[in-house]
Formats: structure tokens, sequence, C-alpha cells
């Protein structure tokens, strides 16, 4: 555990990605199976238990400690397993040896919830702070150290010299302690093998398109498509049968029962799953009430269906098409086409456009419908690399839409922004009686730099007029402009709107609260 | 903090709270005035609590010249030195001073009137600081203490194992050069004794806005090494003599063009505020040092039982929790809500 907690404090104030890795792959290297391998999933969020949750550790605290110093200190330091830790009495300890993961996981896996909450006071009282601190942490999840499974891998592919992309072929077929990858990488065993089994291939992910960007592509290099409103998704044939996949590798097949086709051809296709139906695409909301639904009713699938809008291939059997050129991929995905032959995919139409004069145009008039979010250009002649590669893939999004909206509500973030007021509340004038007033229209936290954060918080504290628990209310008097990518009809909040993801674009601090815009007005924003 | 309306003052017996701070009515004196008064009692030298621009000062002679070279040698137009352990009388009210542990020259200030003895603390520390005069105990009626780390989760470690992360940063990145943050009075010229404590005789180099006090506490008998300018050679050109090296800056500098003549610098930043991770982050600090000028929660708590005052008030920090802890102790305490005071940064 000495180690780990080591590990993690290094990764978490380690500003740059290489000493991240670099203390990573030093780690793997040094720690034996499979202390590792739980490290690893713990870095990466793969490692849950049942037993332990946020309550147990709130439970334990308040045993020890007075239970008003603990709230002050949980609101000061905003981290549930970091105060606990900090706060932890400090008593003689029994020398226990050094605390092995594998004891704590394979302890807490078994353990009931009773059971569990001893084991953890235990080691609680003879652990030094940081190990109390990574404990707490790896029993309740949520690590929050900056690691992605991304750069997990990475310092795997570091720390064995092998390519990353071996790495990640395999990643879906094994499992937490990851003994056989090690065994692997050390070379004393074959590589897992995929054969056969309907597995994830990591996705070709696209940049945004900058203004300098464009000036210095040559159009006619690239392959033109509508930039779909929808979920990326994996779709995987195989002998062992059909999965979905979402873009981050999760398998979605519970979610979309009927997209697990009866098809004979087998492979691996990239494309947008969309609500509707290839005739009659439904929007971006209509996909929602489908897209957190474990286990969809037969009667929402039939009001509300989905279909699979397909834009690359990257196996056609056995056959990896990954090392052809983009040019040669979209030839071959046109061939197999007939043997999908079913009403739930279709194939996304190349978009016949040369200069940028139209692409503009065309980029703009994406605003019509709601259903398309802008353009993607991709390089013909480039293979399917995993990842977001420069210069390949871009998406060239439509402008977003923006509005001047009042401050109401501030609450405290979390994590790094735990002592600042980051989350805000806004909202829009309506106008009933010929009495102005102002009614939430969304929430955002993003948008700011660090330095205007600090100034939203002083903002926040010196003019708060109420307190609600956690959250503060404000002097309507502070307007921003918001940008969302679109806005649609909600019952759900007081206003009759939903955005879509708000965020702060500028602070207007020089403009009056009641020239801020009203709810009349942003309702013609909505999509049609 | 909670801020004190504008225009009231609290009556607090003969200590009252105004504008400018804690006024000692019966000495018409103020200790620590955040505006420029008649008479001024500085309990040491940060900039927040000895500020510019009163007529008359009295503090320890340290404190004084720590202003002196702040503010130039006619900072105020009379001065008076009080030197720990002596006396004197303003009207009705006997004051002495005692050192408090937090930086050279840092003083509570005891005042006695009417029978009744009130301390102000200042700001404080309990542990061992190569740099200062020790805390003392000093019995009284009524403690007025800070509570920057009023928190059960400020428990700051020992400050050689926190030196000793220097050191250990220092063998595994020798390529580096590893420049520590710290404030310019106090915290810069205990991390340079902590490091010669620890065995560091190589020479340690400045940032120029450290330097002067550097040579005010060496004039003051505190021996700190051999110091350099960290400030020559070409800016925005890293100087490889500075790889592998100690250069102490304060915090303001590390994000400044200065930083860049220093060869791939590991950002250390020293202060109690270090012990929560995710502030520490939120600095781009890479390695928190836990080191502090305050009292933690545990030195708070243990200052408080062995003044055992009647009564306890709290200037400026995390007061509730303090109080609240008091309480549990059976001593009433309450907030004087001071404004106009920095924590440490």
């Amino acid at each position: 555990m000495q180690a780990f907690a080591e590990l993690l404090e290094h990764l978490i104030f380690s500003p740059r990605r290489q000493v991240k890795l670099t203390y990573l792959s030093d780690w793997l290297k040094q720690t034996p199976d499979p202390d590792r391998g739980y490290g690893l999933a713990a870095l990466t969020g793969e490692l849950s238990f049942k037993s332990v949750k946020a309550g147990l550790v709130r439970e334990l605290a308040s045993q020890v400690v007075d239970p008003d110093l603990f709230a002050l200190s949980y609101d000061f330091v905003g981290d549930l397993a970091e105060t606990t830790a900090l706060v932890w009495p400090e008593r003689d300890r029994v020398n226990i040896g050094p605390l092995l993961l594998r004891e704590v996981v394979e302890h807490l896996q078994l353990a009931s919830r009773p059971a569990a909450s001893e084991l953890v006071k235990g080691w609680l009282y003879n652990l030094p702070e940081a190990q109390r601190w990574a404990l707490l942490k790896l029993a309740t999840g949520g690590m929050r150290v900056g690691v992605s499974a991304r750069m997990a891998r990475l310092a795997l592919a570091d720390a064995y010299n092998t390519p990353v992309e071996q790495i990640e072929e395999i990643w879906p077929i094994i499992s937490v302690p990851y003994t056989e990858l090690f065994a692997w990488l050390e070379g004393k065993a074959e590589r897992p093998n995929a054969e056969g089994r309907a597995v994830f291939r990591p996705l070709m992910l696209a940049h945004p398109l900058e203004e300098p960007d464009l000036a210095k592509m040559d159009l006619v290099e690239y392959q033109i498509e509508w930039k779909w409103d929808g979920a990326r998704v994996q779709f995987v044939s195989a002998e062992e049968g059909v999965k979905l996949f979402s873009r981050s590798g999760d398998d979605i097949n519970a979610s979309f029962p009927d997209m697990i086709l009866p098809i004979k051809w087998q492979g691996v296709l990239d494309g947008e799953l969309l609500a509707g139906t290839p005739g009659e695409i439904g929007s971006f909301q209509d996909l929602q009430q489908r897209l957190n639904r474990k286990k969809p009713s037969a009667k929402l699938q039939e009001t509300h269906p989905v279909f699979l809008r397909v834009y690359d291939i990257l196996f056609d059997g056995e056959d990896d098409l990954r090392r052809l050129s983009l040019r040669k991929r979209r030839k071959h995905l046109e061939t197999i086409l007939p043997q999908l032959d079913t009403d739930k995919i279709d194939i996304s139409t190349v978009v016949a456009g040369t200069n940028l004069e139209e692409l503009n145009q065309m980029r703009d008039a994406c605003r019509m419908g709601g259903l398309i979010e802008g353009l993607m250009l991709k390089r013909q002649d480039g293979d399917y690399k995993s990842g977001r590669i420069k210069g390949e893939w871009f998406k060239w999004k439509r402008d977003p839409l923006t509005a001047d909206v009042v401050i109401m509500y501030a609450q405290r973030g979390h994590g790094k922004r735990s002592s600042f007021y980051s989350d805000f509340t806004f909202g829009a004038w309506r106008i009933t009686d010929n009495t102005p007033e102002l009614v939430p229209v969304g929430k955002a936290y993003s948008g700011f730099t660090d330095v205007e954060l600090k100034r939203l918080d002083k903002f926040v504290r010196e003019n708060t007029i109420q307190k609600f628990g956690p959250v503060r209310e404000v002097a309507k008097s502070l307007v921003i402009e918001v940008a969302f990518d679109s806005l649609s009809m909600s019952k759900r909040h007081k206003s009759g709107l939903a955005m879509r993801f708000p965020r702060f674009r500028a602070i207007r601090w020089d403009k009056a609260a009641k020239e801020a815009d009203t709810v009349e007005t942003l309702q013609r924003l909505i999509d049609s | 903090m909670v801020v004190l309306l504008k225009g009231t003052a609290m009556d607090k017996g003969w200590i009252e709270i105004h504008d400018a701070g804690m006024y000692v009515a019966p000495a018409d004196a103020f200790v620590d005035p955040v505006k420029p008064v008649q008479t001024a009692l500085i309990t040491h030298g940060h900039a927040d609590h000895a500020r510019a621009g009163h007529k008359h000062v009295i503090a320890t002679p340290e404190t004084l010249a720590i202003m002196a070279s702040r503010y130039g040698d006619n900072f105020a137009e009379k001065t008076t030195p009080l030197p720990y352990g002596h006396s004197l009388d303003l009207q009705t009210v006997k004051i002495r001073t005692a050192p408090a542990g937090h930086v050279l020259g840092s003083a509570q200030i005891i005042l006695e009137h009417n029978a009744t003895r009130i301390i102000a603390a200042g700001d404080y520390k309990r542990k061992a600081d190569p740099t200062c005069e020790p805390f003392e105990v000093v019995p009284c009626d009524i403690f007025i203490t800070e509570a920057t780390f009023g928190l059960p989760v400020f428990r700051h470690p020992d400050p050689a194992s926190e030196i000793q992360k220097l050191l250990d940063a220092q063998a595994l990145f020798p390529d580096r050069s590893i420049v520590i943050g710290a404030y310019s009075l106090g915290k810069a010229q205990r991390i340079i004794a902590l490091l010669r404590e620890a065995g560091w005789d190589a020479p340690i180099y400045l940032h120029g806005a450290i330097q002067p006090l550097c040579r005010l506490y060496e004039t003051h008998g505190v021996n700190l090494g051999d110091l350099q300018s960290a400030t020559i050679g070409e800016r925005g050109v890293p100087q490889d003599y500075l790889k592998g090296q100690f250069i102490i800056a304060p915090p303001s500098a590390l994000s400044a063009k200065w930083a860049q003549r220093l060869p791939d610098p590991m950002v250390v930043f020293a202060s109690g505020w270090m012990q929560v991770r995710q502030r520490a982050k939120q600095r781009g600090v890479e390695l928190p040092l836990i080191l502090s000028d305050h009292a933690d929660w545990a030195d708070l708590l243990m200052t408080i039982e062995q003044i055992a005052p009647k009564l306890v008030w709290v200037t400026h920090g995390r007061e509730d929790a303090l109080i609240h802890a008091c309480a549990q102790m059976g001593i009433p305490a309450e907030a004087l809500s001071l404004i106009g005071y920095d924590e440490e940064t």
C-alpha cells in the first residue's frame, strides 16, 4: 500500500503526462502480481466493491471524530476519502507488516458490509495518513488521479516495450488482475487470443477543426460526411454473436436488444447510432430516451426505434482492413453493404463539396432540423488509427448558440475545485402580468479560466443573499454569455427549456441584469 | 472569514473592534491595525499585520528592523522598541511582549489593565524553528488566537521529514532545478536553516526579493550559510549551473518570466495548505511540502489548554471549528471577525 500511495501522490502532482507515465510504468515493473493488476484496475476505475460505499466511510468517520468538526473539515477539503484520512486519530500502530493490495481487494470482495466496515477500520488505525488516503480511494473507487484507461495501456507499452495497439487489441478479453496480460508482456506466455470473439477495437477519433487548419488543408484529399447527432458505436459480428460497444468500449447490448441483428456477415463496423429509422431520423433527445435505459421495454423499442448509420469498416471476417486507406475501406464497405441487408443499418453518404464556401454554407445549414452537428473531414489516404490522431480526422461543428443569462445560484465544485464556487445555475427573464421574473434555464461549470473562476468565486461570496446547504443564492446582478449546442423543450424545467452542454463563453461584468435575454427569445432557438 | 460591516464597532469591554482593527481603548492604541493610526502595537513583520503609515509604532526591535527594511528608515514618526520580556506603560495599560515562534521578532502582545490580562498572540506556531525564539506560554484571562489551520485535518508533520523530501527529489532528479516557493519573510529563512540542519552545505540560490530579509536575519544572528543570487544570467535562457540546485523565490515569481531561466524546474511549495492534496494540485505544485509558520490543529488546542484562559477570542481563520473545540474543553470562545489579514499562502 505504501508504494501505491506514493504512486497516487506522484500521479496527482505531476503536471506532465510523460512524467505520470514514467511513474506508472516504473511502478508496474516493480510491483508483483496480482498487486499491480489490482492497482491498475483501481486506477482505471475497473475495480469496485459492493460492500464499501461512501456511506460506510462517512459512518466510520462519525465513529471516531466529532460530527461537527468532521462536517466543517469535509466542507473545507471537499473529498470524503481525503478528509477521513486526514482526521483519522493517530494512535500507536500495531505492526501488521506491509498491507498488500491483494489482501485489501480479496478481503473486501468477499466481505459483507459490517465485515468490510471492521476491516477498513482496522487498517485505518494501523496505516499512516498517505496510506489511509490511498486505501479509502481504492476501496471506494473514484481515484481521480488523472489516469485514463488509455494512459494505463500506454504505461504498459512503455514498461514492456510492446506496441500499445497490441495491448489494446486484447484488452477486452482479459480481466482483473490481468495476470495473463503480464505473463505475455514478460514473455512467459502466449498472447491471449481474440479469434472468433466479438471484441472491441480502439476507435479512431476526430479533432475539432480550427480555422488555421483549414487554410493548410487541400479539401480534395478529404472525404466529407455529415456529422450525425447520435452516439458513436462499434458494431461487431463474430462467431459468438453480435455485440454493440460504446465509444469507450462498454458493451451496450442490454440497452439495444433491437440492434443485436441476426446477420451472417462477420466483421467490425464503425458508425453512429441514431434515433428513428433510415427513412426518418429522430433527434438526439429521442435517442436519449434509449441511451441510459438498461432494459428498454418492448413498447419503448417500438415507439423509440434506433438504427445504425455506418461510416467505416475495420474488419471483414478475419481480415484486418485497418491498414488500408480510407478510400479503400470505403470501397470495401460499399461492396459488403448488400450483406447487411436489414432496415436497421444504412451507410453515411459522402458529401460532394470541394470548396470552402460550399462547405461553410453546408455547415451553417446544419442548424435546420438539428439532426446534424456539422461536417466530418477525413483524410482519404489515411489508415485507421486508434486514438485522436492529429491531422487525419476533423470534426467541424456548426457554431454554438449563445444567450445572455443571469447567474442565480452557485454551488461549490468537487475535487480540485472544492474550495471554489464553480457550478452556476443561470436564468432568463419571463414576464408575467407585467412583472419580470428570472427562471432558471440551465447550469454551467466550464468555459472560464482559472483567473475568472477566482473572480466568480469572489463574486459569489460577496453577493450571497441566501444559503441552502451547499448552494448559495446570489444577487441577480451578473450576466454571463453562455454557449450551448442546442435547445429543446423540456417538462422537467420550470422554464420549459433544456440546453445541451451549456458552458461559459464570456462573463459580462459590464452588462446590467435587466439586459439579459428572455425565455421568449430563447424559445425561438429551439430545434424544430 | 466573516465580514465585519463597516461602521459597526464591537465592544469587548476595554477591547473594541473597529474598522482599523483591534483597539485597546484605555491605551488609545491598536494591535496590528489595517489602517493608519496614531499608535500601533505590531505583533510581527508580515505585511498584512505591519502596515505602513502609523505615527507611533511599538514592536520588538527585530520587527521594527523588518518594517524599516520594507518601508524605509522613516516609516513612522516615532518607534519604540519593546524587546521580549520588557514592558512599558501606555496610560493605564501595561504592555509586554513574549515570543510567538512565528517569524523572527514575532511577539505576543500582553496587555494588563484593571487586573485583567489579555494576550493578543498574533500569528504563532509551536513547532521548532531554528530562525526564531520559541513560543512562550503566558497565563492570562483572555487569549486572542488566530485559527488559520483551525480544522482537525491540519496536522503538520515533523519539519525535518518534509525537508528530507527536498533532498530526495534532488537526488532523484539531478538535472532539474528545484524551485521552492516561499514567503520572503520567515518561511524562506526557515527552509534555508532546515536545509542546513539536514546537511546541505552547497550554495542556495535566491530570487532578488528574498535577499534583503535573509541579510537582515543574518545580522540578527541567524546563520544561513552560503547564499547566492539566482538572478544572474539572461532572462528566458535556462542557466545550467542551477541544475540540481535549490532556488528560493516568492510564490508570485514561480509563474513569472523570471522562472524561465531555471532548467526544467520542479515546483515546490512550502505551506500548511499543502496538506490538502487538491489544493496543492490546483496551484500546479509538483512537490508539496507541509511546512507552516502557524500552529496546526493539535497545537492550537494544546496552547489553549496550557494557557487555560477564562475566555478565547478568535481573530481570523477557520474560527467555527476552534470555537466548537473550545466549548468542548469547557472554555467559552467567540469570533472577533477581524478583516484584512491574509492567510498563509
